[in-house]
């Protein structure tokens, strides 16, 4: 996709943004552009965990600390992919009344700073239909989305209403995709490819698997988009393992998520470990 | 939803007019493949057939009788059959689907075998496939049917599987079987999951639907063999909707015969306490891995259910249910705790046969409800009541 604009957009719109709209897959490639040489650091944080106002203030913490994106995530009742970290937050989130609504005013308020690739899952996608969801993310200046339960055969519609609103549908691989598929979704990806690191759900591992380094360069032979890898990276050491290991992004979110549980002032705690994961990419 | 997967081969179709798919974690996806091929090898094949036939017999005691319950018939005022699939080994038809899959997996190389279940009938089951098979089991059940189905934990734990409590919302079905998923989730190379209803991604709502026809296709040749004639209506009762899709499979080209499922209604559809997706209609949405009826709030989040009756006590349904109604080719009612255990004790008294209280919502509408438009119900008893004894005595204080 590139960076042009639907031209029917009326003039009195266009006086009302800058004159270069950048889409959400030219913001992505941006932050990731920016880190050349180091791998970007993209925290996770749950929208509306422990309430509506600390995950923003997280999120800011996050960009404070050295995030270069941020993927937010909106509770869900029934999170597959998802381990008891991640699923027990969110189902505390809805519990307190969190709606997809308040999510999208913390995505709003927190692309002001950083660029943000929320996370949901299909049916609150399907719920409001995908081209009123699409429209709404690129209206509150998400620029991407991961629908961690959208394979590529059922996206087709997502990824059309996701593209014409100039958001970037992220897909993810596994250490389960067959090449042939891999291709195929290398073929359909928008914004970067996120790469799952473990056959499992979200949670925190012991050690990054030797696996990940054939597999960041099986999805790399097949893309130029980045790569990030997520799921099971902890760790200031996960981290500098995962860059050196050839993602060009690394995500994490249920250590920051475990922190929010336990701290007492969560933004500067979970801002306190992302600073020190960024430090990891340095070095 | 457009970019659909080209299979559509019958008996692993992909989608039902809109509803099933596959809308799992991409991790799952190659799992879901080898099982739609390894179905595609053995449905057909006459040495999965023999066995799963050689089984269905001498282990699970198939064919189940055809019974005409006179005494019901009497309070209805016209013939009531009942399939029998209580009398089924493990008293209920679940061991139908367990059994071919369990056999699948076995085929498949996988040792170990995870299932989820509510009333515990689909965990019995999948135990008791797994102690004759040799199959490492672990079912998932929700804390709350943990202890409303006290007796099956009992005797799955007997049968060697390890029961897996689930805290999660509202501790009961649907929570037990997104802890199945996850758990597949981790450990696919090594295991199959044996979903115990029609529901979940493609291929199982085919494959679920294909092992349990077994039902219908019995009871139709046996009624046309001593009533010489098909029934005017078919009743069963929908949870995941899996008895029902095997009963009514085998009658869906003959166009006389009316398809009823009978959800629950709990405490009214009125009272947003029930397990009723497919009567209350609404918007479809995701659960499990297909698009169906779903019970869900405006953002799509999926509610909590409420039934007396575990397996019952679930906000989905099987995505050819949902094409069922929408074609009109079936329609679906429900009934409330209170009619269902009425039914419950009802049977008993007339015929000697406790029924299950899923079961018990069928028989309440064949013989309460709507009943001058037949002349003969078949309808499928599809599992005993032992197990809700506590339940139902509670209920009735």
């Amino acid at each position: 996709m590139g960076s042009g604009h639907p031209k029917t957009r009326s003039k009195s719109a266009r006086d009302r943004v800058p004159a270069i709209r950048h889409t959400g897959a030219d913001r992505i490639a941006a932050a990731f552009a920016l880190r050349r040489g180091r791998a970007a650091l993209m925290p996770y944080v749950m929208g509306g965990y422990p309430d509506l106002e600390t995950s923003l203030a997280i999120g800011e913490a996050y960009a404070d600390g050295g995030a270069d994106l941020v993927e937010l995530g909106v509770p869900y009742s029934d999170p597959l992919a998802d381990g008891p970290v991640i699923h027990a937050a969110g189902s505390a989130a809805l519990r307190a009344g969190v709606t997809l609504d308040g999510v999208l005013q913390v995505g709003e308020a927190l692309s002001r700073r950083v660029p943000v690739v929320l996370m949901c899952y299909v049916n609150l996608v399907l719920a409001r239909g995908a081209e009123a969801f699409a429209g709404r993310l690129a209206g509150a200046g998400i620029s991407g989305l991961i629908v961690p339960d959208l394979p590529l055969h059922e996206a087709g519609e997502v990824r059309a209403a996701c593209d014409a609103a100039a958001v970037a549908l992220v897909p993810l691989v596994a250490p389960t995709t067959p090449d042939d598929r891999l291709t195929a979704i290398a073929a359909e990806a928008r914004g970067f490819i996120y790469v799952v690191s473990v056959v499992g759900t979200t949670g925190e591992r012991a050690a990054l698997g030797d696996h990940v380094t054939g597999l960041l360069a099986r999805v790399k032979e097949r893309s130029e988009l980045p790569v990030a890898l997520g799921f099971g990276i902890s760790t200031p050491d996960q981290a500098a393992a995962a860059a050196a290991a050839g993602a060009d992004g690394v995500i994490v979110a249920s250590r920051l998520i475990r922190a929010v549980s336990e701290a007492d002032d969560a933004a500067a705690v979970a801002g306190e470990l992302v600073a020190g994961l960024a430090a990891g990419l340095i070095r | 939803m457009t970019d659909r997967s080209p299979v559509v081969e019958a008996g692993v179709e992909h989608r039902f007019g809109p509803y099933g798919g596959q809308y799992v974690p991409e991790t799952l996806m190659p799992a879901l493949a080898e099982l739609e091929a390894a179905w595609v090898a053995v449905r057909d094949n006459p040495g999965y057939k023999a066995q799963l036939g050689g089984l269905l017999r001498d282990f699970a005691g198939r064919p189940t009788p055809l019974y005409l319950a006179e005494r019901l018939s009497e309070l209805a005022g016209r013939e009531i059959w009942l399939k029998r699939e209580d009398l089924m080994h493990t008293g209920s038809h679940k061991l139908n689907n367990a059994l071919g899959q369990a056999l699948l997996a076995k085929r498949m190389g996988k040792e170990r075998v995870i299932a989820e279940t509510g009333a515990g009938q689909h965990g019995v089951a999948s135990a008791t496939a797994c102690a004759l098979l040799n199959l490492e089991c672990v079912v998932y059940m929700g804390a709350e049917d943990i202890r409303r189905q006290a007796p099956n934990v009992q005797r799955m734990r007997l049968l060697g599987a390890e029961v897996v409590s689930v805290e999660a919302g509202a501790r009961t079905l649907k929570e037990a079987v997104s802890e199945a998923i996850r758990d597949w989730v981790c450990t696919v190379a090594t295991t199959h999951y044996i979903i115990g209803s029609a529901v979940g991604p493609a291929p199982y709502p085919a494959l679920v639907r294909d092992l349990q026809r077994v039902i219908g296709d019995e009871a139709r040749r046996d009624l046309l063999e001593r009533a010489a004639r098909l029934p005017d209506r078919v009743i069963a009762c929908v949870g995941g909707g899996s008895n029902s899709i095997g009963i009514f499979t085998p009658f869906v080209s003959d166009p006389g015969v009316t398809l009823i499922g009978v959800e629950a209604a709990g405490e009214g559809l009125d009272s947003g306490r029930h397990g009723a997706p497919l009567t209350v209609g609404g918007r479809s949405g995701v659960l499990h891995g297909s698009l169906s009826a779903v019970l869900q709030d405006a953002d799509g989040q999926v509610t909590e259910a409420h039934s007396i009756s575990a397996g019952l006590d679930y906000p989905g349904s099987g995505p050819e249910h949902a094409y069922l109604r929408d074609s009109g080719r079936a329609r679906y009612v429900a009934v409330e705790d209170d009619d269902a255990v009425k039914a419950f004790r009802e049977v008993t008294r007339l015929e000697g046969i406790i029924p299950a209280l899923e079961t018990s919502h069928a028989l309440h509408y064949a013989l309460h409800e709507h009943g001058d438009e037949s002349t003969l119900d078949l309808v499928c008893l599809s599992g005993r009541g032992d197990k809700d004894l506590a339940e139902v005595i509670a209920h009735d204080g």
